[in-house]
């Protein structure tokens, strides 16, 4: 067969693709379609009842939503809110409704109220978590690569000490950070009231509905930093001296050849990270199951816990693949636009 | 040849005579020195007598409930086994287990106290031989130091009194969480420990007459109130949320331990006359505390009823509860036993445990809606110990409850219709 340069046999593409291909369908592509079908029944873990087709019904179940407000009453010992099955007694429509998420004003509380509210939970603790991690794990990830970009003795040290969490298992790691996070004896707590000489400062970390998840947040960007740092490490080295150089000569400060060099010759670095940080932050589930089980209060709870109990704990398969769908969807939609606005970036 | 034959038949007759029948029996694996016990028992029966032979077969004590619910659908559940006493009444309306009412001697079972037996609907289906009972543990000489009385059966801490002790060691006597609440006991230890202080209170789990109303007990005021004082131990980090271990008392961490008698053996071998065992805190109606451990039940396919009968009534003499409580340090299920054993007998060291299981237990309601209900319960408590609202949380597990029971048709228990629209 001849061939002009720059022209690949077809022989050639497919021999290479079809490993990979074969690979993707086998365990990506069935997968997907078999949750998709699942999606559309009562499919149970284990039951000796057959599976129904249900239509759309776990759809319904997942996504209904209804906006209630309820009046406080103010009395002697001051306003008052009615437990919510007080207020549904007084709103009918309301039948099959539990609170997911709630804003007070004044006498009046407004509720986002569901038909599974702990997916709503889940869907807003997800992108919480994940708007917290991503500074948090590229900042550290960028000041980590360059402090090891240094010459200075011993870096090579330095980088297998900040690469080390990430070839650690997650599960060791969330074991020993719920220990070094416990309110009483917990190491960083002890830290704190070193610092402050205060014996009982420190908060309950994983106790208390406000720290948790950001420990946990915390606790992520340090296990994960380190392979960001590798990414950026590739990335800066593969800025020429000579560039530096010119800057130097040119009378630019440390600062200024930071933001004129360093950062542009990063560009697609940086997009590389930011986006692949953002698809590892949505997976969020081994910290969460090993250090809080979703709580205290649902504050912890994600979208791929939610799955998993409901799929394997509940046993209710249809829902779980349900829940997954759904949620591969809106992530499909937030990388799409990450991808079209770092792409609009890119032409100036 | 006649006498030939006489010896013949003879030789034919005797194994069968001689070969006493089995009886299988299945227990969970709770560690060497009850299951030691347990052996001796079953050899102390096995040579009383020549009609009966008792086979154990331990299974392991994670996932022994699971184990016998599984075994029980399929119809491969052994002659006798050991329950938990709160799911009795689950397995007596499922039908896997029977009324003991005619099986066992009537003397024998009115000795039990109520924490022995396991019923449902009036009848009785499980016997056992020991309890288990809540304490409040502390320490004399820290106590004397701080100034707080030490609480006695005839005038135990009041709900209130507990609180403001507690607020006042954890200002002036250094410790950072005055009372251990057993914080890393999941499960049944929430409803276990917890719903006495509603019936302390004078509320309870679910309406005892005709086990199907929740709604106003279990979310009455006096339970709000309850659940608010619960929360707020926590909220005030006078208890910790998630303790890292369960030493904080035996290494001076907290002054208080709010537990179970299993501890009295190693607390009284490392404190000595230091350590004082007071009844759990008064919310207006006495003290109060969980009642009813592992006991013993006959199930439905069991082939010799009179066997396995005679084994049960074997286990629930006095003589051997007495030695099981000797070589476990377990509380006796009744006061001939207790009377011959050194620590229960009356003036023993520990015979306050034993006035404590006699005075204050109160067993877990005997409804099949038991493990739901403990579950709802147990939700509501972690909620509590996350600061949610009391009232919110309680209702929330009113619903849960409600759900279950009439979506089992009241567990056999008839469902008055109310009318209260949800």
């Amino acid at each position: 067969m001849k061939l002009k340069p720059g022209q690949d046999s077809l022989l050639a593409v497919a021999s290479f693709a079809t490993p990979a291909l074969l690979l993707f369908a086998a365990f990506v592509l069935l997968p997907l379609l078999l949750a998709a079908g699942a999606t559309l029944t009562n499919h149970r873990l284990v039951s000796p009842e057959p599976t129904r087709f249900i239509g759309l019904e776990n759809y319904q179940r997942l996504l209904s939503v209804k906006i209630a407000t309820v009046h406080g009453v103010q009395d002697a010992d001051g306003l008052h809110f009615p437990t919510w099955r007080q207020a549904r007694r007084q709103q009918p429509a309301l039948e099959g409704y539990r609170p997911a998420f709630s804003v007070t004003v004044g006498d009046t509380r407004v509720v986002l109220a569901a038909t599974d509210p702990l997916f709503y939970r889940s869907l807003i603790n997800t992108f919480v978590f994940a708007l917290l991690v991503l500074p948090l794990q590229c900042g550290v990830a960028l000041g980590l690569a360059i402090l090891v970009n240094q010459k200075v003795r011993g870096r090579l040290f330095f980088r297998t000490v900040y690469f080390a969490p990430v070839v650690t298992s997650m599960v060791v790691a969330s074991i020993v950070w719920a220990f070094m996070l416990n309110t009483d004896r917990g190491l960083i707590n002890e830290l704190l009231r070193g610092l402050l000489g205060d014996p009982n400062a420190g908060p309950d970390w994983l106790g208390d509905s406000h720290y948790a998840l950001p420990a946990i947040a915390a606790m992520s960007a340090w296990q994960g930093a380190g392979f960001q740092m590798l990414v950026f490490l590739a990335g800066l080295q593969s800025i020429s001296p000579e560039q530096y150089e010119a800057a130097t000569l040119m009378g630019a400060n440390a600062w200024q050849r930071f933001v004129h060099v360093t950062l542009p010759g990063l560009r697609n670095t940086i997009i590389f990270v930011l986006v692949s940080t953002t698809l590892l932050a949505f997976g969020l589930f081994t910290q969460v199951d090993v250090m809080t089980s979703g709580g205290p209060l649902d504050s912890t709870t994600t979208v791929v816990y939610h799955a998993v109990s409901a799929g394997f704990k509940q046993q209710d398969i249809g829902y779980g693949s349900t829940v997954t769908l759904v949620f591969f969807m809106i992530v499909l939609a937030v990388s799409s636009v990450q991808r079209v606005l770092v792409a609009k970036g890119g032409k100036p | 040849m006649k006498r030939w034959q006489t010896a013949a038949l003879a030789m034919l007759a005797l194994p069968a005579l001689a070969e006493p029948v089995q009886i299988k029996v299945w227990r969970h694996d709770t560690g060497d020195t009850e299951m030691s016990a347990g052996a001796a028992s079953v050899e102390r029966f096995n040579r009383s007598q020549k009609q009966w032979k008792v086979v154990v077969e331990a299974l392991p004590q994670g996932s022994y409930t699971e184990a016998i619910t599984a075994a029980s659908l399929v119809g491969q559940l052994p002659c006798v086994i050991a329950i938990d006493q709160p799911t009795v009444p689950n397995f007596a309306w499922a039908g896997h287990v029977r009324a003991l009412d005619d099986l066992l001697p009537h003397a024998a079972v009115e000795r039990l106290l109520p924490g022995a037996r396991g019923t449902y609907k009036d009848k009785l289906y499980s016997v056992g031989q020991f309890d288990v009972v809540l304490a409040l543990f502390s320490r004399r000489s820290q106590l004397n130091r701080l100034g707080v009385r030490v609480a006695s059966m005839e005038q135990p801490y009041t709900a209130q009194e507990f609180r403001a002790i507690l607020d006042k060691v954890k200002r002036q006597g250094g410790y950072r969480f005055p009372v251990d609440l057993n914080g890393r006991a999941k499960g049944e230890w929430l409803s276990y420990a917890y719903s006495p202080w509603l019936q302390s209170a004078g509320v309870d789990l679910i309406d005892r007459i005709g086990y199907t109303r929740v709604d106003g007990i279990l979310n009455s005021p006096q339970a709000v109130e309850v659940g608010r004082y619960y929360g707020d131990l926590f909220k005030d980090r006078l208890a910790e949320r998630n303790p890292a271990d369960e030493h904080a008392f035996e290494q001076g961490r907290s002054l208080f331990h709010y537990t179970g008698s299993w501890k009295a053996r190693e607390y009284a071998a490392r404190f000595g006359d230091d350590l004082v065992v007071m009844p759990p805190p008064d919310f207006g109606r006495g003290p109060k505390i969980g009642a009813g451990s592992w006991q013993w039940a006959i199930t439905r396919n069991c082939p010799t009823p009179a066997g396995a009968a005679a084994y049960l009534a074997h286990l629930v003499s006095p003589r051997e509860m007495a030695e099981l409580s000797r070589e476990t340090g377990l509380v006796p299920a009744s006061q001939e036993a207790a009377a011959l054993t050194r620590h229960f007998r009356p003036g023993g060291d520990w015979r306050v445990y034993f006035e404590f299981a006699e005075r204050y237990a109160v067993p877990r309601p005997a409804t099949p809606a038991y493990p739901a209900i403990s579950a709802a319960f147990e939700k509501a408590m972690a909620d509590l110990r996350g600061g949610k609202d009391a009232a919110e949380a309680l209702d929330e597990a009113v619903e849960a409850i409600d759900h279950n029971v009439r979506r089992n048709n009241g567990y056999g228990f008839t469902v008055k219709a109310t009318g209260a629209p949800q």
